[in-house]
């Protein structure tokens, strides 16, 4: 043996040897070594209790001679020859050891898994026809697999609560639960509410909350995520849509400046469901049910689908080229000094820079996006409920977003500002602009999803794209350059900011030759110096660090303390 | 009425929980027992006012206290009556016994399930449940007056009126 200390460790998986980080789980070794090993109740997240059998696999180590036996001779790569042991070991809860064996391939294997199966079968309804879980159930898919094809269970299943309602989000049916514990260590672990336990525990095991309380801390719904089977169901979601039948969409999250990954289910231009992707450098494995919920709106009865131009004191519809017409007339008879700009710190990079093209080639006087602040939650929730301010900081070049708007009000009232272009905000509602003083402008431009009390004094009216209709990239509060990708087409006659600010500027009179967002965010590469050298591939789905912020993500944090005491494997 | 614990029951169950240094919620079920042995069972203010004392949460209090048959969760009667059906009592007549000693002392057990196995009787003076060996095979059918044990029992009259 060398007398250098290696960290890496080899083990044997089904006949082939890998190296691996001493300490690696077994289940990780296997995974890394793209050998599947099924399990229910581990979660690299969460502690592993090892409870529910399901990831047994037939284990080996180096045979210890005899006394007075040589000892085993290593081959000529170092390896040892394998003594297998006799009864199985739990891939989630035990680490790797050298020269150790693992093999999930094995009659002893196949049988555990069987075994583990055929029980956990015993009691499970069999209402997969009407389960939302179907087609994304661990419990159907490795009962393929692993599983006996009958059952020899001939006595009466065991009857427990269903339809529990076990939080305001969340149902509960306990003949589905398999006792995973999963959802249990997560709202005691991760979101610091412990209600759920198992009351009862042998045949009728129950998962109940504890009475007079309930699930409803903001993060419940993640036990749904986690919930390998259909014992826990989001009310948002239940019978909704067969999991199958949706496409899947990697975006970002844009109700705060975390900007937490996430995967959209679509089908048909209709959101369904949204969940939490992991990236463990931005919201691991979660996301706070406030933030998931929030798409209704984007199919709202208030959803703007046509262009508006004001004649008289009506709105009319009208068609892009009138609306972007009337508007470049409005504008070419003020200065610019006259004229402000309000955007946004929900626009993308790419929307942002068209903006700034649009104040210089308009010379306008004043420029300001409006700042959204909350309470931080200590765990995912920035303070800052907008997604984009770093990219207004380093896009639009504004050092102190917000700072202007007070100016901008206190321009409109003494008659200085007579023209404003609101792209992505609601004035009135949003930043205290009272409609009468918006009716002191000579001209008021607004472009936003809904209708709203700004739209309603505004002289054009455009109706733009919300977060999950276009694309483009964002810059989360820690830096992360990360991509907003398209899930569904707008509604009606719907574009995305950055065409219709490309429109208004060759309206009055600027250049064009942009025809997609990729074209955009190559300029963005070239203008702004922390862009340089990048491609829009090369962001990836998990995003790229971009700037130093110095901010942190509280709840990572707690992660990364509980990984380095070894508690999860993160 | 209102759920208090009594000091000298408190100082006895602190006493207790200094037993277990590493971690208090190993003495969760020496708690248990305290409680269950001065009031007769365990209600919902004594899970909590147990789960505050340990340092828990009172699901994990009560994940606890629901696994194990020997803790009653409702009030049973003044003397509560254990009658084994083991294999050797059930042969030697326990389901008898269990239904003699219902009728002598006014015990309905229609309603008693898996999840609420003690019937108490009307007047609250006897509550009665079914338990597994209660170790002494050869003189059954046996049964635990409240902790007084009784072998070979024939004369439920007698039995009943020594508890009355």
């Amino acid at each position: 043996m060398s007398e250098e200390k290696s960290d890496l460790i080899d083990v044997q998986i089904n006949g082939e040897w890998h190296s691996f980080p001493k300490g690696t789980r077994m289940i990780e070794a296997c995974r890394e070594a793209g050998v599947e090993v099924p399990h229910y109740c581990y979660h690299p997240k969460l502690t592993s209790p090892g409870n529910c059998r399901m990831c047994l696999v037939e284990m080996g180590m180096p045979p210890r001679p005899r006394p007075g036996e040589d000892p085993p001779e290593p081959d000529e790569d170092g390896h040892l020859p394998i003594s297998w042991i006799p009864r199985p070991a739990i891939a989630c809860a035990n680490t790797i050891a050298p020269n150790m064996g693992i093999n999930t391939e094995s009659a002893m294997t196949e049988e555990c898994r069987k075994g583990v199966m055929e029980l956990l079968l015993a009691n499970h309804p069999l209402d997969c026809p009407i389960c939302d879980q179907a087609g994304e159930c661990s419990l159907q898919e490795f009962s393929v697999e692993h599983g006996k094809g009958e059952s020899r269970f001939r006595e009466q299943k065991v009857k427990k609560p269903k339809n529990v309602e076990v939080g305001p989000r969340i149902r509960l049916d306990d003949e589905r639960c398999i006792m995973c514990s999963r959802c249990v260590r997560f709202t005691d672990e991760i979101a610091d509410d412990p209600v759920l336990g198992f009351t009862d525990r042998g045949s009728h095991t129950v998962l109940t909350v504890y009475p007079g309380r309930e699930l409803a801390n903001n993060y419940s719904l993640n036990t749904v995520d986690i919930c390998p089977v259909g014992a826990l169901t989001s009310n948002d979601f239940r019978f909704q849509m067969r999991v199958w039948f949706m496409k899947e969409t990697k975006t970002i999250d844009v109700n705060c400046a975390t900007g937490a990954n996430v995967t959209v289910y679509s089908r048909e231009d209709k959101i369904y469901r949204i969940t939490p992707r992991q990236n463990n450098d931005v919201n691991s494995d979660w996301m706070p049910d406030s933030h998931r919920l929030n798409f209704h709106w984007i199919e709202s009865d208030a959803r703007l689908t046509d262009p508006l131009v004001k004649k008289g004191d009506t709105h009319k519809q009208a068609t892009w080229q009138e609306a972007v017409a009337t508007s470049a007339d409005a504008l070419a008879s003020l200065e610019g000094s006259e004229i402000a700009v309000i955007a946004s710190a929900r626009m993308t990079n790419e929307e942002l820079l068209m903006t700034n093209r649009l104040v210089k080639h308009l010379g306008a006087g004043h420029v300001d996006t409006v700042t959204r602040t909350g309470e931080a939650d200590g765990y995912l929730i920035s303070a800052d409920r907008n997604p984009n301010t770093n990219g207004v900081k380093l896009v639009l070049g504004l050092d102190d977003p917000g700072s202007q708007i007070d100016a901008i009000k206190e321009g409109i009232e003494q008659g200085r500002i007579k023209a404003i272009i609101a792209l992505q905000e609601n004035l009135v509602e949003d930043a205290d602009f009272s409609a009468d003083l918006l009716g002191k402008l000579d001209f008021l431009l607004t472009s936003y999803p809904l209708a709203n009390p700004t739209a309603d004094v505004a002289h054009v009216v455009l109706p733009s794209a919300g977060w999950a209709e276009k694309s483009g990239t964002m810059i989360n509060v820690t830096g992360r350059l990360q991509r907003l990708n398209q899930v569904i087409d707008g509604p009606g006659q719907t574009l995305e900011s950055w065409e219709i600010i490309r429109d208004l500027i060759q309206a009055t009179g600027g250049g064009n030759g942009i025809y997609a967002v990729n074209d955009i965010f190559k300029q963005l590469t070239q203008e702004v110096s922390e862009f340089e050298g990048l491609t829009w591939g090369q962001i990836g789905d998990l995003g790229i660090p971009l700037i130093e912020t110095g901010e942190t993500i509280p709840l990572l944090e707690r992660e990364a303390e509980r990984k380095a005491k070894g508690l999860i494997v993160g | 009425m209102s759920f208090a614990v009594p000091s000298d029951l408190e100082k006895e169950i602190d006493d207790r929980i200094t037993h277990y240094p590493v971690s208090k919620r190993s003495a969760v079920l020496p708690v248990l027992h305290a409680l269950q042995h001065h009031f007769g069972f365990i209600e919902e203010d004594a899970v909590e006012w147990a789960a505050a004392k340990l340092e828990l949460e009172p699901i994990q209090v009560l994940e606890v206290v629901t696994f194990y048959p020997g803790f009653r969760q409702s009030a049973p009667g003044k003397c509560h009556i254990r009658v084994c059906r083991t294999l050797s009592c059930a042969m030697a007549g326990s389901y008898e016994l269990m239904d003699s000693i219902c009728e002598k002392a006014g015990i309905d057990r229609s309603g008693v399930t898996h999840h609420n196995p003690i019937a108490v009787s009307d007047d609250g003076k006897f509550s009665i449940e079914f338990a597994e060996c209660l170790a002494s095979c050869g003189t059954g059918p046996v049964c635990l007056m409240g902790d007084d044990f009784h072998e070979a029992v024939t004369d439920v009259d007698g039995l009943l009126s020594q508890y009355k």
